[in-house]
């Protein structure tokens, strides 16, 4: 896509003569082909509202709301516009950072729901780094025991996460570590960094689980692969020592799957952290999704459901180009 | 550490192979998966045979009582009879996974096979969709479109129609377009057979174990939604039971009766383990050498 950007004076491809690296050619192509999703994002989010059976305005507001009332808030969403006119006039505010106004609160949507991403964000990286710690070990120790019990016992833990109900498992902590030990908080988010960070220890570990069971069982095929592979039996026959096989050779190679699998699946631990917020009541993105959820306030559900994505946009981003640095393969390409 | 597996990779196996139904039988895993399965699906078939109690019915004179004879698995907070419940909220929600798959699954296959092989235009457009609906947390758009087209099983099956067939279309297509490159199937356009026909029924058949396979786990993350949007109020409405919303009821009475919210839990645990099983001894039996 870069190539294609020509530079007027010489003729000589944009990306060629600027970008003399070919990593940061990568960088800049990657980047460019995010754009089109964030337009399909905008798409989709504005497409929400014409989703609402009815007249949106009257759904909204509920069958006994005064026609007056209907008639203003068919007018703020821009519902007596022609369909192309309103998407213009969407597309422009969010251009200009405006993501609406608040039906409830009659606020900006982005003040209403500015104040929950810190924690949404917080909680989202100790989910990450509970599903790092606890799927690395698990699979490597399977994948070295292929077969044995030790494979059986790990491969039946993560069966039975895959079907698991992540707030039904908070639901069990809370009652393990809160109620009955007294370790944890039953819930909120307390007002200091080592507050905040004990707080979200249960609700990470939680939002982990949602994902840990399929990065297991794919990153366990990942390490067989590599075990299997040429170069670790070439490794192994040079009569290297083992460990240095394992952490030179097979590790690093199965680093890469990781990073790719965890950017895939990034997504659905950001959507499962929406309901162990409200599990572990902590007001971040998620309970302002269900709180707008329930006083019908259309634009915050919009704005947010638009942050949740965009953030997913950015994080795969972050991913694939840490997978490009680990491995040339991918930016030389 | 010891270098574990053996140097010289996986064994080769010689002569000819067992046919699918001997080796359905031989996996453990399948056959543990389809018995798990079978038998939760008969319970829930089954409620209104075994289940005694209407699943609203109350006995307000006796609240959360204990397992008894006459209660199995005790009453809730308004005397309903859980096992009652949890047989009815079990076929609800198996009906509603399996239902809500049905369409994404015809759906994304049929699209993921034309555009793996026709590709051009249509393809680029349709992968690009795929890219955007999956750019979305999962729960984040599910939620949304829920509340946007309405509460319950509607609702439901309208979410996951919109966005789940993405992954069908794109597990189908990679696999078409790897069928496309194939010598027989190359010998079967050469030898004058309709691209329809080729693709019908000679490439489809190849490609759509994998979606079938896939529909397994599908069914238990549909499941696993159908639960949640319960718990948060937003899914199959009461006085209807559901697990969900059973677990959510049950988690007033964590410090007392922690049975109510466990029990519905666990009964989503084991179908998931028990679909997951079956699809993981489907995959080894029908993965092509």
């Amino acid at each position: 896509m870069a190539a294609g950007l020509r530079s007027p004076e010489r003729g000589t491809p944009f990306a060629r003569r600027y970008l003399t690296s070919p990593g940061l050619r990568y960088v800049v192509r990657r980047i460019l082909l995010s754009i089109p999703v964030v337009l399909g994002v905008v798409v989709v989010t504005f497409l929400l509202l014409r989703l609402i059976p009815g007249d949106p305005a009257r759904t909204l507001l509920g069958l006994h709301a005064p026609s007056a009332a209907v008639a203003a808030l068919r007018h703020q969403l821009g519902l007596d516009e022609p369909i192309w006119r309103q998407f213009w006039a969407y597309f422009y505010r969010l251009a200009h950072g405006n993501l609406g106004t608040s039906i409830y609160y009659q606020a900006p949507v982005a003040s209403v729901i500015a104040p929950g991403l810190p924690l949404t964000g917080s909680l989202v990286l100790v989910a990450t780094f509970f599903a790092i710690v606890i799927t690395v070990p698990l699979a490597s120790f399977a994948a070295m025991r292929q077969d044995r019990a030790g494979d059986h016992a790990v491969r039946l833990f993560s069966l039975m996460g895959l079907g698991m109900p992540s707030f039904w498992f908070g639901i069990i902590l809370i009652v393990l570590f809160s109620v009955d030990l007294h370790w944890f908080p039953v819930g909120g988010y307390g007002t200091s960094f080592w507050a905040h960070l004990h707080s979200l220890l249960l609700p990470g570990l939680c939002a982990a689980i949602g994902i840990v069971p399929v990065l297991i069982r794919s990153l366990r095929v990942g390490m067989l692969e590599v075990l299997g592979a040429d170069y670790v039996a070439t490794a192994r026959a040079k009569g290297l020592r083992p460990s240095r096989v394992t952490f030179v050779h097979v590790a690093r190679n199965a680093l890469i799957p990781t990073v790719t699998l965890l950017g895939i699946n990034i997504a659905y631990l950001i959507g499962g952290t929406v309901v162990i917020e409200r599990v572990f009541a902590l007001n971040g993105l998620g309970s302002a999704m269900l709180t707008a959820i329930d006083n019908r306030d259309f634009p915050v559900v919009q704005g947010v459901t638009l942050v949740y994505a965009l953030g997913v946009i950015v994080v795969i981003l972050i991913t694939d180009l840490v997978t490009a640095r680990l491995d040339p393969r991918i930016r030389l390409r | 550490m010891t270098p574990p597996v053996g140097l010289l990779g996986p064994e080769h196996e010689v002569g000819r192979r067992p046919s699918v139904r001997s080796r359905a039988l031989h996996s453990p895993t399948l056959m543990a998966g389809a018995t798990l399965t079978a038998t939760i699906v008969a319970l829930a078939l089954l409620a209104p045979v075994i289940g005694r109690y209407s699943p609203v019915s109350q006995d307000l004179l006796h609240p959360l009582a204990g397992p008894s004879g006459a209660h199995w698995l005790g009453t809730d907070e308004i005397g309903r009879d859980i096992w009652s419940r949890l047989l009815y909220a079990g076929r609800t929600d198996l009906q509603v996974g399996v239902l809500a798959v049905l369409f994404p699954f015809s759906f994304g296959v049929f699209i993921g096979t034309v555009c793996g092989y026709f590709g051009g235009r249509i393809d680029t457009i349709v992968m690009r969709i795929v890219d955007v609906v999956l750019a979305f947390p999962f729960y984040v758009l599910i939620i949304a479109l829920v509340f946007v087209v309405g509460v319950g099983t509607h609702g439901i099956y309208i979410a996951f129609g919109l966005t789940d067939w993405v992954i069908y279309a794109r597990t189908t297509r990679s696999g078409t377009m790897v069928a496309r490159g194939l010598d027989w199937v190359a010998a079967a356009e050469g030898g004058g057979l309709s691209r329809t026909r080729v693709l019908w029924r000679h490439i489809l058949p190849n490609t759509i174990t994998q979606a079938i396979v896939y529909s397994m786990s599908d069914i238990v993350l549909v499941i696993l939604a159908v639960v949640t949007l319960g718990y948060l109020g937003l899914g199959i409405q009461p006085p209807a039971p559901d697990w969900g919303s059973m677990i959510s009821d049950g988690q007033n009475f964590i410090q007392t009766n922690q049975w109510l919210a466990a029990i519905p839990g666990m009964a989503v645990v084991l179908t998931g383990v028990g679909l997951s099983l079956l699809g993981d001894g489907l995959a080894d039996i029908l993965r092509p050498e």
